[in-house]
């Protein structure tokens, strides 16, 4: 990725992450994380990862950020008005962020690893494609031969082949949530039956 | 030119501003707004190291299978999280987290 869309990408999500934190309104600041998802998501696209970028607009920006509205919208909730906010806990945060950023600054500027830049670790299908030898998944082994990157035929290979067990447990973990949210958002019945 | 380390200070820019969004807001659906940035901004140091690390000319995928896991969860998550502060407001009439101090000492 050039480095004026780095800089513009990241700026972005930065950006906007700030505005959720400091907008009153609860509806702008859902929003601007909206937006801050979709800077995070083409960095994402910039790293390579296609995969992992289209599902963070898609299960982020989209699913998680309606959710967010659909619940503040549900509820009614107005802007915070005539509040101030409170400065020790912004002083605290602000300490606390600095403090943050500068520790893996410091640890960061010691990492010769880290030095290193997109173009020095190329991606090069064609030495993937030796490597896989005959083992390669014909849609993956076509793919490679064409010299691009089937990122997202690795990725269902990645999470089929070798964490197929995990992804179970997590579709077990989505259902005792969605379960979870039913029961929790049951409106007790006062008038029949009194207490449970 | 962008390196790894460049993508690291981001992300450790946006996990300090969620961060920092927990300390200050008290509104708790800001609170968990804030809470899954701290999230995305863990996925973007994963992403990172998952492109720096090639292995055979191909990027280390265990990491990215690691971030699809995370947005599953988060997902999980905010759903959970939502029913309760539904829950909340309907015991309180507010999502502010001062209004929530039985358990104070």
């Amino acid at each position: 990725m050039p480095a004026v869309f780095f800089y513009l990408f990241a700026a972005v999500t930065l950006l906007f992450g700030v505005m959720v934190i400091v907008s009153k309104n609860p509806v702008t600041s859902a929003l601007s994380l909206a937006v801050s998802f979709v800077g995070l998501a083409a960095l994402f696209l910039g790293l390579d990862a296609y995969f992992i970028g289209t599902v963070q607009v898609l299960v982020y920006a989209g699913a998680v950020m309606v959710l967010f509205l659909f619940i503040i919208m549900l509820l009614d909730i107005k802007a915070e008005t005539g509040k101030t906010p409170n400065y020790a806990a912004v002083f605290a945060a602000i300490v606390v962020g600095v403090l943050l950023v500068l520790q893996v600054a410091t640890i960061v500027s010691t990492f010769e690893k880290g030095k290193l830049t997109t173009l020095e670790v190329p991606l090069r299908p064609k030495e993937a494609l030796a490597a896989m030898g005959k083992n390669a998944l014909p849609g993956i082994q076509r793919d490679l031969e064409a010299g691009i990157l089937p990122d997202t035929k690795l990725m269902g290979l990645q999470l089929y082949h070798h964490y197929g067990f995990h992804l179970q447990i997590i579709g077990l973990l989505l259902l005792v949530s969605t379960v979870g949210v039913v029961v929790l958002s049951k409106r007790e019945n006062r008038t029949e039956g009194g207490a449970k | 030119m962008i390196t790894l380390n460049h993508y690291l200070i981001v992300s450790s820019a946006l996990f300090a501003l969620g961060l920092a969004g927990i300390i200050v807001r008290r509104n708790i659906l800001v609170i968990y707004m804030c809470l899954e940035m701290m999230l995305s901004a863990a996925n973007l140091a994963l992403v990172a190291f998952s492109r720096f690390r090639v292995t055979d000319g191909l990027p280390d995928y265990s990491a990215q299978a690691l971030v699809f896991f995370t947005i599953t969860v988060a997902a999980a998550e905010v759903a959970v999280g939502l029913a309760i502060i539904v829950a909340l407001y309907r015991s309180k009439q507010s999502v502010d987290v001062e209004s929530v101090t039985k358990m104070q000492g």
